[in-house]
């Protein structure tokens, strides 16, 4: 269909007569395509078109009709003649031909492509008014049109309520409104809603689907990843009218910026928001590329509404761009430091400036600690000589000896197994709980003490000594008896006192001892059987507990001793992996002191060489060591261990966002032929700017995505401003002023008021970018401010409405229509940002998701009640409401949604839950608010929800429902009880059959087509 | 008896008194406003039609071919030893990136059925009843080699998100028959063994085709179709009484404001209403003979893929346009021996059944029954089970058309590559739109100022398989 009417005997505009024409028809076999292309004759460029082929013929000689072989070849009736072939499918209409003979005749003139030639802003006498009006008003005028009256004031705020903030007028608002006389006071109302903050909540939703921003990664096991506060940022760029420009700097290039912010770097989340796999099998290379082709789209189609997909596999069939451009284009991105198949990283913690102030605290308290433990006073270093000394000793006359156990048990599976050096191994069966029960014969005589060393061993989780997957364990309980042969008992061996290299102070809320105490390792249990002696985070050093014997054990015949370690803590294997225990006839205090712990084989062997042999490197080895197992240190450890625990608790629990990081160590970036990743004889290519259009002179060095985007923002860039203001023009009248918002090319569309989109492109660069200022701009404007209602006459010669005679109806977007039904109840909670939540959704509609398997757990309380933009985006199952009301699932940037009218939106405000409930919410409403008889709460009702006053018929119609539905629930009270227990249970102070009679009301109310659609 | 059924609609679908040119305006609204079977964009298919619909059996997880349709003695003689190098080379290849790649003999017996002597895993003896009905592809190949782009690549034709799925280019080329159900269903089941891979909307979802043509989800639990049980305490008379009051509210509103969405969206209403006794009278099996359960073998509710065959055939006779049916965990990447045992168990009466159902009725010879996954496995071991593979693999067709007991297409000697007849996915499914009617080349949709079609630039019609 042909938008426009066409003005007649026109002279023909190539833009816009005939460029469609030879792009639609002829570009795919004549055009820039140099591998299709037919017969060497190339239809885009005029000098090529009016050269003498071959054959002698010419395809357009200007002013000869009778030469043209392009003319013979359109008009010609011989199948093997006729242009285009009949096998394109392609042909032309009797009116198409007379346009190429009016052409020809006229001289054949070609212009360049109207999106490709510099913005020039058309004059426009500002005392006419509002520019938009003038430029609308002049073509409106050619074609003898003329435009609608201005609406009431009801649906003006009705229309920038949904326009500027996405919401419903409150009635109360639309009266105050109606009631102000002031003739600033649409003005006034135009600049509250732009100082609001849902205006920037509004405009996020339709910015999100172009940057494709979703909660999940998209491929395969579509896994969550921290992106919230990246549109957190962008609500917040809107509302602080951040100029585009800098917001676009910001995404594509915020973490190049120097000193780059938090809010920069989170900017640049847009460069991570694409597709990413983490699928057992993916090859590095085809996902490699893959990410480089969706970033090269993603910038064609964000800010250029260039479709480079094309040229992912060959040179573009109808615009300049070719494969080459495409690949350079990929490699600004060669920078961007990521694993390619790999799950979600977890990004950057983002604080609030509070947090940030005390992280900023811990960081430095644990520098500080870090440092002291390091620190070679005279005192550490003398401390440091005794200690070598000992363990020198300790090696001909030991302190502590090894115990070997000719007997190891273990409970619920694992096998203890002897590695040598008294060092037993648990391996096999990795239970939650288990008893090790050990029996020795041989122990010294007089044993004052036992020590438990926890040996790490890299081939265990973590490389730690326990065995959850952290690498820890919890000792619950120690244990140790004298037995005979028979296995009675001689006598126990209670332990007096109980002390550790190290005890956790981590996940400390539960234990009694606000740490993972030694002492309750021996308290027989006195604090819990989970409770125990545990050591994360340090669980690669090798740790001791030391155990002191009430009283020294004295020999006897044939005694054999039994330790048990008991590990009871009942979840995540937390048990040991690896281990030793020692005994002592040494006064504990004396032995625990000497230190004559485990050593790890490399700094044993060091120990052995003479001071004066070890080489710099191996003598802090040793020193590092000492400082890790020193008591003297002790305490400065634990510090160190506590604000190290802090500040992993406090990034644990810190929102996250994933940014871009730059590498110096950039990908190889090559041309793929036909986009295949196997094929590597493409030759490689580094980062520049498309071929076809303007670009700044970069010498010297290879353009980063810092030049990229301060190019598309450039004054000199002929597309940025044209296709911005395109787009937000189709937020205040359902369409672009070039239809096709994502195809500014030679197939899109040269808007049928090209000085109107000029003028504002030149406006939007002239005003540095300023967002709200074009908007206010564009729905101040009368255009923006007329009536909605079209004639039947007006209907059938426009009905799209591209001559702007007149104001258009639409259905809200998705969010919005969940917005409107939550704020019309007053369920709605207006806060702004945070992570994203979870309304009800079906059971079960996630079953096809897995690895891992998960569930959908509705959000609680305030988060149940949040706007639409807010709702969990899974990309694989976007939520079915949305879904119904044809959000997008953010795969792709799509600048434009499909607007359908399908049945799954009637059964979704039906039925969906969130809906029920906000029809409830609006009876209760009812109910509280309203006063009077029915007939005056109907009217009330109407007013809230559509702001204008029932008629009769519609009164009617309502009274009538509620009459019957009234009478049917106080009959059949078991099903009003049941709709009141939906979601959260209605309030116990009002009667249930009374609300549920209500309630299909208002279920019918928020139903309507008017209540869902902005006039 | 479903309530909904039995209740008396009133007729305010009196389209006069919605204002003016509401029917006028039927071509702008592309008949969005017919509630009962939903034409397409063509006016009338491109030929004669042989299959009226189609029965998709996506096998999701990538079956391999070499344990169900693809035999291979010297696979066998060659167990244990190294793949030949001058195969593999330079190949896409998935989980054994960087291993040693060796030859794994077939797992299973085949044996000939049927008259054709069409050979496959003994375990399907069933199925093997209607092996002179089969056609089996033994040379199809596909651009991708793990799941999700696979997927995605068996579904639209394209790897790259966003694509109309095949359903969804069905509909849109020739609308549905379906009464009051949506024309492109989808419904999936579990089996065992295999990885549980995941599967997505995407690939039933409509792309940038208007969002009608979105194949619709059938589940086997909680609402059959989203939304669709009215909330607690609206009974079906309280709920038409709401819908009767906001169509005629719409319908008031519509003479004033003059929209001609409004009268789309008051048959939306109808048909969604409609829906909400439609659907379940469709999920209601019980009322089959007994006969019919025993043949699928299956129980009313039990979700399983014999059960999803069952409600094809339902469909199918409600004039649903696309059914397709995802059987999951084919994944075989270990113990592929018993995994295949359990899922040719999983589909041997089943398939078997919906094919002799279909003849029974008269409806095999205008339905076209597809099986497939969207790869195969590799001929090398990955222990006992065996990588994606994606250079040759099987899918057998039935009914709707297609030639029957042949087969068609062959990979080499060790079921590698397909050498003889290669069948790329375009080919399918300009296959499959050729045989509903449509040309291929012709439907297309603009996006993006390009004309896209199913098949993108490639596909042709494999017309050696046409009956």
């Amino acid at each position: 269909m042909m938008p426009t009417a066409q003005v007649a005997a026109e002279k023909i505009v190539f833009n816009r007569d005939i460029r469609p024409l030879l792009s639609d028809q002829c570009f795919a076999c004549h055009g820039p395509d140099a591998n299709k292309r037919k017969s060497n004759l190339r239809l885009d460029i005029r000098e090529e078109a009016i050269k003498p082929a071959k054959s002698g013929a010419v395809a357009i000689v200007p002013g000869q009709l009778d030469q043209s072989e392009l003319l013979k070849r359109i008009h010609s009736t011989d199948p093997d003649e006729l242009m285009p072939p009949e096998k394109t499918h392609k042909s032309l209409t009797p009116e198409q031909k007379a346009t190429f003979k009016q052409w020809i005749a006229e001289g054949a003139e070609y212009q360049a492509h109207w999106a490709y030639l510099p913005v020039v802003k058309p004059a426009v006498d500002p005392a006419l008014g509002n520019p938009i009006d003038t430029l609308v008003a002049a073509r409106q005028k050619a074609l003898g049109l003329v435009n609608s009256p201005e609406a009431d004031k009801r649906t003006l705020i009705r229309r920038l309520y949904a326009d500027l903030i996405g919401l419903p007028a409150p009635a109360v608002e639309v009266e105050a409104f109606v009631n102000d006389q002031a003739p600033d006071a649409y003005e006034k109302l135009v600049d509250r809603l732009l100082g609001a903050p849902a205006y920037g909540e509004r405009m996020a939703v339709w910015w999100l689907d172009l940057v494709r921003y979703a909660d999940s990664a998209g491929y395969h096991s579509d896994k969550e990843r921290n992106v919230s506060p990246f549109r957190d940022y962008v609500i917040a760029s809107f509302n602080q009218n951040k100029p585009f420009d800098q917001m676009t700097i910001e995404h594509l290039a915020g973490d190049l910026l120097p000193n780059a912010s938090l809010e920069q770097k989170i900017g640049s989340c847009f460069n991570k928001l694409l597709l990413t796999t983490d699928e057992g099998g993916a090859q590095a290379k085809d996902y490699e590329a893959r990410y480089m082709q969706d970033r090269v789209r993603a910038v064609g189609a964000v800010w250029m509404a260039q479709t480079w997909l094309c040229s992912q596999c060959h040179d573009h069939k109808f615009d300049p761009m070719l494969t080459r451009d495409f690949y350079s284009m990929g490699a600004f991105f060669a920078d961007i430091d990521e694993g390619i198949i790999a799950s979600p990283e977890a990004g950057i913690p983002v604080f609030t400036p509070e947090q940030q102030q005390a992280h900023d605290g811990l960081i430095s308290n644990r520098d500080r600690l870090q440092t002291a433990l390091n620190a070679d006073t005279p005192e550490g270093q003398i401390a440091y000589l005794r200690w070598e000394d000992a363990q020198l000793q300790a090696s001909v006359n030991p302190v502590w000896s090894a115990l070997q156990f000719g007997q190891r048990t273990a409970t619920d599976g694992p096998n203890l197994e002897d590695k040598g050096q008294g060092i037993y191994h648990a391996q096999g069966a990795n239970p939650d709980k288990s008893l090790y029960t050990l029996t020795t014969n041989t122990f010294p005589a007089g044993m004052t003490g036992l020590r438990l060393e926890a040996v790490p061993s890299p081939s265990l989780p973590a490389q730690g000594s326990g065995r959850a997957d952290n690498g820890n364990f919890v000792v619950t309980e120690v244990k140790a008896r004298l037995i005979r042969a028979d296995g009675s008992v001689i006598q126990e061996l209670p332990f007096a006192q109980a002390s550790a290299s190290f005890e956790q102070s981590i996940a400390n809320e539960a234990h009694p001892d606000k740490k993972w105490s030694a002492a309750s390792a021996i308290d027989r249990d006195a604090r819990g059987a989970q409770f125990g002696w545990a050591i994360l985070p340090h669980v690669t050093q090798p740790q001791s507990l030391w155990l002191s014997f009430a009283a020294p054990v004295a020999a006897a015949a044939d005694a054999q001793m039994v330790v048990e370690i008991h590990q009871n803590h009942g979840s995540g294997h937390h048990t040991l992996g690896q281990f030793r225990i020692s005994a002592t006839t040494q006064p504990m205090t004396d032995a625990v002191s000497s230190q004559t712990a485990l050593l790890p084989p490399a700094l044993a062997a060091v120990l052995t060489k003479p001071m004066e042999k070890r080489s710099p490197d191996e003598q802090k080895s040793l020193l590092t060591h000492y400082h890790s197992i020193a008591p003297e240190w002790a305490e400065t450890r634990q510090q160190l261990a506590d604000t190290t625990a802090k500040l992993k608790e406090m990034e644990d629990k810190a929102v996250r966002c994933i940014v871009t990081r730059s590498t110096p160590s950039k990908r190889t970036v090559r041309v793929l032929p036909r986009g295949d990743f196997l094929n590597e004889s493409g030759s490689v290519v580094t980062a520049a700017l498309p071929s076809y259009l303007p670009k700044p002179n970069i010498e010297g060095r290879e353009p980063n995505r810092l030049d990229l985007a301060q190019w598309i923002v450039s004054r000199d860039n002929p597309l940025t401003a044209r296709v911005l203001v395109n787009r937000l023009w189709k937020l205040f009248h359902g369409i672009g002023l070039s239809k096709p918002l994502e195809d500014f090319g030679l197939q899109g569309e040269m808007p049928p008021n090209a000085p109107l989109l000029d003028w504002l492109a030149a406006e939007m660069m002239d005003r540095k970018w300023n967002v709200k200022d074009m908007v206010k701009l564009m729905v101040t404007s009368k255009t923006y401010r007329q009536i909605s209602e079209a004639t039947p006459e007006m209907l059938a010669r426009d009905p799209e409405n591209r001559e702007l005679t007149r104001q258009s109806r639409y259905r809200l977007d998705a969010e919005f229509v969940r917005d409107y039904a939550l704020e019309t109840s007053r369920l709605l909670v207006r806060k702004i940002g945070g992570p994203s939540v979870k309304p009800y959704q079906p059971e079960g509609y996630w079953e096809n998701l897995n690895f891992p398997a998960r569930n959908w757990d509705a959000s609680s309380g305030e988060s149940q009640y949040r706007r639409g933009l807010y709702t969990w985006w899974q990309r694989m199952f976007l939520h079915p409401s949305m879904l119904a009301f044809d959000a997008t699932t953010r795969e792709e940037c799509t600048a434009e949604r499909t607007r359908s009218n399908i049945p799954q939106q009637a059964l979704a405000l039906l039925n969906d839950p969130s809906y029920v409930e906000a029809a409830r919410g609006l009876a209760v409403r009812v109910l509280k608010e309203a006063r009077g008889d029915d007939l005056s709460r109907i009217t009330w009702l109407w007013r809230e929800a559509l702001q204008r006053t029932p008629t009769d018929s519609e009164k009617a119609a309502l009274l009538q429902l509620l009459a019957k539905h009234r009478e049917e629930f106080h009959i059949d009270a078991p099903s009003a009880l049941a709709f009141g227990k939906l979601g959260a249970p209605a309030p116990a102070d009002i009667d249930g059959p009374e609300l549920a009679a209500w309630s299909s009301v208002t279920r019918v109310v928020m139903n309507l087509h008017e209540f869902i659609t902005r006039s | 008896m479903n309530p909904y059924s039995s209740l008396h609609r009133r007729a305010f679908l009196t389209r006069a008194t919605y204002g003016f040119g509401a029917a006028a305006l039927g071509s702008l609204l592309n008949n969005d406003s017919q509630a009962a079977g939903v034409p397409g964009i063509l006016a009338s298919p491109h030929h004669t039609p042989k299959a009226k619909r189609v029965i998709f059996l996506s096998m999701a997880g990538g079956p391999s071919h070499l344990e169900t349709f693809d035999y291979k003695p010297v696979l066998a003689k060659m167990d244990g030893q190294p793949m030949p190098e001058s195969m593999t080379k330079g190949q896409q290849i998935a989980q054994l990136q960087g291993q040693a790649l060796k030859c794994f003999a077939p797992q299973h017996e085949f044996k000939k059925f049927g008259q054709s002597g069409q050979e496959f895993n003994a375990l399907l003896p069933l199925l093997g009843t209607m092996a002179d009905e089969m056609c089996i592809v033994r040379s199809v190949f596909s651009e991708a080699i793990n799941h999700d782009p696979a997927h995605m690549f068996m579904n639209t034709g394209s790897q790259i998100a966003g694509r109309p799925s095949m359903g969804a280019w069905a509909t849109y080329g020739l609308g549905s028959e379906a009464q009051n159900l949506p024309g492109f269903v989808v419904l999936t089941s579990n089996g065992r063994g295999g990885q549980n891979q995941p599967i997505a909307a995407r690939q039933w979802a409509a792309g940038f085709l208007p969002s009608r043509y979105q194949g619709v989800h059938l589940r086997g639990k909680g609402d059959p179709v989203m939304y669709l049980n009215a909330p607690p305490g609206v009974s079906a008379g309280r709920q038409q009484d709401v819908v009767n009051a906001i169509n005629q509210l719409n319908g008031q509103h519509d003479a004033v404001v003059h929209d001609p969405e409004i009268a789309t969206r008051i048959a939306q209403y109808e048909m969604a209403f409609q829906m909400q006794s439609s659907v379940p009278e469709l999920m209601d099996i019980a009322k089959e003979p007994a006969s019919v359960l025993d043949l699928y073998g299956c129980k009313p509710g039990d979700g399983s893929f014999a059960y999803n065959c069952l409600l094809a055939r339902r469909l199918a006779e409600r004039g649903v346009r696309f059914i397709q049916l995802y059987h999951k965990d084919w994944d075989h990447h270990g113990d592929i021996k018993q995994s295949i045992t359990w899922k040719m168990e999983e589909i041997d009466r089943a398939c078997m059944a919906l094919l002799s159902d279909l003849k029974q009725r008269d409806m095999l010879k205008d339905t076209l029954v597809i099986w497939g996954g969207e790869f195969g496995r590799t001929p090398m071991s990955q222990g006992n089970g065996r990588d994606h593979h994606n250079k040759g693999f099987s899918i057998w067709m039935a009914g709707g058309g297609i030639k029957p007991g042949i087969s068609y297409g062959a990979t080499d000697e060790l079921g590698y590559q397909a050498v003889q007849d290669p069948v790329e996915v375009h080919d399918l499914h300009a296959t499959m739109q050729h045989l509903m009617g449509i040309e291929h080349t012709k439907l297309t949709y603009r996006f993006q100022g390009r004309d896209y079609r199913l098949t993108d630039i490639k596909g042709k019609v494999l017309t050696p398989i046409l009956a």
